[in-house]
């Protein structure tokens, strides 16, 4: 077999790295970045899942079809969520900030 | 006879067998993927809505117990791949130790889980009839297991939250059905993958992993991985939406 053998000493890394990130995904929490909480929270969630993806999950040491279907994965999630968002988005009606006011519109 | 790792007729190789035995958990996996990913939309496009009612949500939850469930089941990723990582050089006994430690690991994050619901069940905030934001802000003598502290917060936090949305006991509804049904969803999961754990744990003990034969251990740990991905954007989402300094 020539397989790749992912050591202990890597998987503990990793493991050190996921645990700093969880400590600072707390931290960032509690502080006030206003907009910028979720986008740091998000940010370091998708730092931790691509350590666990690359490493974990062998995925950097895997063959190339293998990465394919990874980004296949993110591709589609990502055409879900946008697609959907932009949709709710630029519907006024479904907005919260201007649905009261234009249900009461459309009523008048 | 059970597979041992013998040669199937349609591959060329074992490192063809195994790369196609993981590319079909992969492929399980995107479709895992989209399945959760609708409902973080969902999440997403409600907690946009109503930012008031899932901040008041989000902060009756426990965050040290979601904090302490994040690094145990890290941590069992971790003696996860040191599974995979023991039956690849051949040491048969680490496989079977650290499979019976991921198999705890996972069991107490259940056990974990199981203390924060009947607290929920408890605090009367499960979507329904009975569902109320505000049970333990009236009823002073129950919800005793919330320190005064945490209860003076609450009751702030709930005051200006009702100010925000006037409708916050039925948006409030909203992230707790996203919660019990997101955080259901992995428990079952993780359910299935401890049920996955144990039938490897048998084999294991019969000594059926090592260097020339070890694609169970490693598809499983692929799936058991990736519910901690998802665990890894649960909790933020979750139980840090509306932490911020001056609330």
């Amino acid at each position: 077999m020539s397989e790749h053998i992912v050591s202990p000493r890597i998987y503990l890394v990793i493991f050190a790295s996921l645990m700093v990130g969880t400590a600072i995904t707390v931290w960032a929490a509690f502080q006030n970045f206003g907009a910028f909480n979720i986008v740091i929270a998000l940010g370091i969630a998708t730092v931790k899942a691509t350590l666990v993806v690359l490493y974990f999950m062998h995925a950097r040491y895997s063959p190339g079809r293998t990465h394919l279907v990874i980004v296949c994965a993110v591709f589609w999630l990502a055409i879900m969520l946008a697609l959907t968002l932009i949709d709710y988005q630029s519907r006024p009606i479904l907005s919260h900030r201007t649905a009261p006011h234009a249900v009461h519109r459309l009523s008048a | 006879m059970h597979r041992t790792g013998e040669l199937y007729g349609q591959f060329q190789t074992l490192d063809q067998q195994k790369e196609t035995a993981a590319l079909g958990m992969w492929i399980f996996l995107v479709t895992e993927v989209l399945f959760f990913g609708g409902m973080f939309l969902t999440y997403t496009i409600n907690r946009h809505a109503y930012p008031a009612a899932f901040g008041m949500g989000s902060n009756t939850l426990d965050i040290y117990l979601g904090g302490f469930n994040t690094v145990v089941l890290i941590l069992s990723s971790l003696t996860m791949a040191m599974a995979v990582w023991s039956a690849q050089v051949g040491k048969k006994t680490f496989v079977t130790i650290f499979l019976i430690l991921t198999l705890l690991l996972g069991g107490t994050f259940l056990g974990v889980k199981v203390v924060e619901y009947k607290q929920k069940f408890d605090h009367h905030l499960i979507p329904g009839q009975n569902f109320d934001l505000a049970y333990c802000a009236k009823n002073t003598n129950a919800c005793t297991d919330l320190s005064p502290k945490a209860r003076e917060t609450e009751d702030r936090q709930l005051e200006e939250a009702e100010k925000l949305d006037p409708n916050l006991n039925s948006h409030a509804q909203l992230y707790f059905s996203l919660y019990f049904g997101m955080t259901g969803l992995h428990a079952l999961h993780m359910i299935v993958g401890a049920g996955l754990l144990l039938w490897l744990l048998k084999e294991s003990v019969g000594g059926r992993f090592g260097p020339a034969y070890n694609t169970p251990v490693e598809i499983i740990g692929l799936y058991w991985h990736f519910v901690d991905i998802v665990w890894i954007y649960l909790f933020p989402l979750l139980y840090l939406i509306d932490r911020k300094a001056g609330r």
